[in-house]
């Protein structure tokens, strides 16, 4: 019941902000905090339940009603230690992009915390339903709030960019449903019964081409999500034209659920297509490590440099997933969280600086830290997250999935090691052009960060610490899960 | 004829009645509001009687109409599109510079036309069914020709489509004298003549491709789509929405019902002619679509790529098997059914609009700017219907999205899936672009205030609309019911 709370608290909480934004967006916002705050009330109380039980079951079910009988769809909503991780990075995010919003976002308020709160909504949706028609629906459907937060708040070329980001969505999963309807009837053909359930549907005999090629319709869809290598050029416009809150979401966690499908869905149902197909999902991802790091140190608008180097960092992830190993995919889930920890933070500072420059190219800037210390060391710290300090969640994420990947293509890791050196040369372009050298015209005005801001960069700053010195705060939750999915993926 | 055969013709013979007390009730009291009353209620009895009466045993009523399932469903379903089309008429009406309660009467001869269709098992009651809808429908479309309001379009469309009909019903009657020259009989049912059909006949083959045509016509398929974009525009909202969603229903139903008897074996010989229309329908309305500024037009379009979607399921009975007829005839009436749901939904924001202010179905799509902040329902309502037709989940239609994969996934139809996808991903740009303009911020005024009516006809339509997406089991069962 407390994962149903969770959704409704959250949904609840956008229509009470619609209703009240229009005579009041100060109301607005504290009722989004208020429904954020309860959601994380129930979500605190799934976490001891779960993680009491951590040793007897796997599994917490949640519901499981009947919905479409004819094709045998259930509401079927479950999560594991693994969807427990992401639905608690979501809430965290979720407070992170709230505070981000609180002076950003000022006019038709009402609306805008109705869609904010709905995109967290359906992602926590997409992180736990395992049935996968209502996948599908909690995929779909988080596009439709994210498409018009970004439309309607967005920047200059605002439209262009979410039409581009809503059609590469919506295009790839149309080929998902493909697939997923294909799986559903190869099931039906070899047991008789029609089923969506993930429980049964990884039962499924899915070798031979037929099972090749469902596997790659969904490959696409999460790897567009991802994004990966070739199908990435949506981000860099989406992720820069978003508001500070939506890019935020968009890096933070939206991706997530691209790296989430490729671990719950694509090695579990397809064992053996995965596995003929890893070498080649690992080249992309070593290609999207390589050329998006490249592509970002030539960036000037911070929003897109930033945008770049998740592309990079996603493909870890991909690669991470592809060598399904114990090591890798510890490491994935690790980066997944330091990523969507230290991006948002990223973005939150280019939508700082934004809103006291007005501006977000590069050489606009400089000489920013004698006037703004604390963001100006803020920064560092998201920077150094970035390039993969030790201490801080995203070099355990890093380093294991290098040590996975090495265990099974040394290639692909030695390559991808490349970034070690790239990572570095991107982070601190921001901060040399940035914060260093000499100010470019008179920015006597900007102001240092007032006590929300602070609270909004510390909360990310203390978990990516926390989780760099105790990444076994995660690990605990999420080993056994990761391992029964190993399992499932090696097909036995 | 028996009193329990009788009894089944009930809904056919309210609707007939309807158009007699209207002719009546006008000669003595001229009065919109009574007209309109009378007419809704009318359908809407017709309506609950046909559905009502789902699960009584199949009536053959004359060698000319059967009632079975399957016409009661998909002709409530006709009569509910007449009913909203009635009631988003009264407030576009009650704007126009013109005599309107006659309007009603082509209306609800219209309705009987499409039920007739439905309930047709015969070539001859198909005829009448249909010339009796089209004959009405010309007086529709050209209704608003000498009003001052509008009238580049009008007229035009009125005679293009007048014109284009007629060409397509004598198509359809070369094929059935054809079909009729080989068999000897004009039922569709040609088991019964002895010793079976001849499948390889020349007449047969020919007439049903030449009565194919006839529908394609109809059903807006490329090459057979020219009239549908100026129609679509010069047609009053209303009777475009009629058009768009009752026609399409009726003259598919009787497709399907000519397939059920016939179990597919017409068509292997057409299958490539088939395809091709689905390809060139589904490419040529989603490119055209693409660069529309008049969203009637705009829609236009749109409908011919939905009705080239409904292609794979035709497609996919012609191979082999009742398995595959009954998935696919599963999936073309779960996807008219909730196409005629959306396509209404959005007529009536049109039509209410246009009732408004007449620019807004004949002008661009600027015209629609910052409506979402100023008629957040009407604008609501539009959005949903654009998702809806964009199958997102949730929604109508998405549901007949997911059969229409279903179906093509089934019968292995690669190529027409890939193209369903494809055209669905571009299909996206436009309806995106409509919503797109909705979130615009506002140039002109739009601060009217929106009557009770037309406010109860959206949400009813909305609610439809996320009712069949979203727990669309009840419709599932009624649709293998009537086609069991």
């Amino acid at each position: 019941m407390q994962l149903l709370g969770i959704i409704i608290s959250l949904l609840g909480g956008g229509v009470l902000a619609l209703m009240t934004g229009h005579r009041s967006p100060v109301a607005s916002r504290w009722l989004s905090l208020a429904s954020l705050l309860v959601a994380s009330m129930f979500y605190t109380s799934l976490w001891l339940d779960s993680t009491h039980s951590l040793s007897t079951s796997l599994w917490t079910m949640h519901t499981d009603w009947p919905w479409i009988e004819r094709f045998g769809i259930h509401l079927l909503l479950a999560t594991d230690g693994l969807s427990l991780v992401l639905i608690g990075l979501t809430l965290v995010l979720g407070y992170v992009a709230l505070l981000s919003a609180w002076h950003e976002i000022n006019h038709r308020c009402g609306l805008f915390y109705l869609n904010f709160l709905f995109t967290l909504a359906g992602v926590v949706g997409v992180f736990s339903a395992l049935d996968l028609f209502l996948f599908f629906v909690f995929w779909e459907v988080m596009l439709v709030p994210m498409f018009l937060i970004i439309a309607i708040w967005g920047h200059e070329n605002r439209r262009f960019a979410a039409t581009k980001f809503f059609i590469y969505t919506q295009a790839s999963s149309l080929l998902m449903l493909a697939a997923m309807v294909g799986l559903v009837l190869l099931n039906q053909q070899q047991t008789g019964l029609w089923s969506f359930s993930w429980f049964t549907l990884t039962q499924t005999d899915t070798s031979g081409s037929m099972g090749m090629w469902l596997m790659l319709g969904f490959y696409v869809a999460f790897l567009v999500k991802l994004p990966g290598l070739p199908v990435h050029n949506w981000l860099p416009d989406a992720h820069t034209q978003a508001p500070t809150p939506g890019s935020i979401l968009l890096a933070g966690i939206l991706l997530k659920t691209g790296a989430y499908g490729l671990l719950r869905f694509v090695w579990p149902l397809f064992p053996d297509a995965a596995l003929a197909f890893a070498p080649i999902a690992m080249g992309l991802g070593v290609l999207s490590v390589l050329y998006a790091a490249k592509l970002a140190f030539a960036q000037n608008d911070l929003k897109r440099l930033i945008a770049y180097t998740s592309i990079s960092h996603m493909g870890f992830v991909s690669l991470g997933i592809f060598a399904w190993n114990h090591l890798s995919l510890q490491g994935t889930v690790m980066q997944m969280v330091g990523h969507g920890l230290s991006s948002a933070g990223l973005f939150a500072i280019a939508g700082l600086l934004q809103q006291r420059l007005h501006t977000r190219a590069l050489d606009q800037m400089g000489g920013l830290w004698a006037l703004m210390p604390k963001l100006a060391t803020l920064s560092m710290v998201f920077a150094l997250a970035t390039l993969g300090l030790p201490g801080l969640a995203n070099f355990i994420g890093e380093f294991m999935i290098l040590l996975g990947v090495f265990q099974i293509e040394p290639w692909a890791a030695s390559l991808a090691a490349l970034a070690m050196i790239l990572a570095p040369v991107y982070a601190l372009v921001i901060m040399q052009k940035g914060f260093f050298g000499m100010a470019v015209g008179d920015k006597t005005k900007a102001l240092d960060l007032n006590a929300r801001e602070l609270l909004m960069l510390g909360l990310l700053v203390v978990s990516l610490v926390l989780l760099g010195f105790w990444p076994n705060l995660i690990f605990t939750v999420t080993a056994a899960p990761v391992d029964s999915l190993m399992h499932l993926g090696k097909g036995g | 004829m028996n009193w329990v055969e009788l009894a089944s013709l009930i809904p056919l013979l309210l609707v007939a009645s309807i158009s007699v007390i209207l002719l009546l009730l006008i000669a003595f009291a001229r009065s919109h509001k009574l007209t309109c009353w009378v007419t809704c209620i009318g359908f809407a009895l017709a309506a609950f009687w046909a559905f009502s009466q789902m699960g009584d045993t199949p009536q053959q009523v004359t060698p000319l109409l059967i009632i079975d399932d399957f016409s009661r469903l998909l002709g409530a379903v006709v009569l509910l599109v007449s009913l909203a089309c009635a009631w988003m008429s009264y407030a576009y009406l009650e704007t126009a510079d013109e005599i309107c309660e006659e309007y009603y009467i082509l209306l609800s001869l219209a309705a009987l036309g499409a039920c007739v269709l439905v309930s047709s098992n015969h070539f001859a009651s198909m005829f009448i069914g249909l010339e009796l809808m089209s004959v009405s429908l010309f007086a529709m479309v050209g209704y608003m020709a000498h009003s001052k309001q509008q009238v580049s379009m009008t007229l035009e469309a009125g005679v293009k489509y007048m014109v284009l009909s007629g060409v397509s019903s004598s198509f359809l009657l070369f094929g059935v004298a054809l079909i009729y020259a080989y068999a000897g009989t004009l039922t569709i049912d040609l088991k019964v003549i002895s010793g079976g059909p001849h499948l390889q006949s020349g007449y047969l083959v020919v007439g049903a491709a030449l009565m194919l045509v006839g529908v394609a016509f109809k059903m807006s398929w490329v090459p057979f789509h020219m009239w549908t974009p100026d129609v679509y525009q010069g047609a009053p909202a209303p009777v475009t929405g009629f058009l768009a969603a009752a026609v399409k229903v009726a003259v598919f139903a009787f497709v399907m019902r000519w397939l059920m008897m016939a179990q597919g074996e017409y068509l292997n010989g057409l299958l490539l002619g088939l395809t091709l229309m689905a390809v060139l329908s589904m490419i040529m309305g989603n490119l055209l679509a693409l660069r529309q500024s008049n969203l009637k037009r705009l829609l236009g379009y749109s409908s011919i790529a939905h009705m080239g979607y409904l292609i794979v399921t035709l497609a996919a009975t012609a191979p082999d098997g009742a398995a595959a007829l009954s998935t696919a005839l599963e999936g073309a009436a779960i996807y008219l059914i909730t196409y005629a749901c959306m396509t209404m939904l959005a007529f009536a924001v049109i039509s209410q609009l246009a009732a408004k202010d007449r620019r807004f179905e004949s002008g661009t799509l600027m015209d629609y700017e910052g409506l979402l902040f100023q008629q957040p329902l009407l604008a609501g309502s539009l959005i949903l219907a654009m998702l809806a037709l964009a199958g997102m989940p949730l929604t109508a239609g998405f549901i007949g999205k997911y059969y229409l994969v279903l179906v093509a996934v089934d019968s292995q139809l690669w190529m027409l899936l890939g193209l369903l996808v494809l055209g669905s991903s571009l299909g996206l740009y436009y309806y995106l672009r409509v919503i797109l303009v909705l979130c615009k911020p506002p140039v002109s005024d739009h601060h009217w205030v929106l009557g009770t009516n037309e406010k109860l006809l959206l949400m009813l339509l909305m609610l439809a609309t996320l009712w069949l997406g979203i727990y669309p089991t009840p419709l599932i069962e009624w649709v293998q019911f009537a086609i069991a």
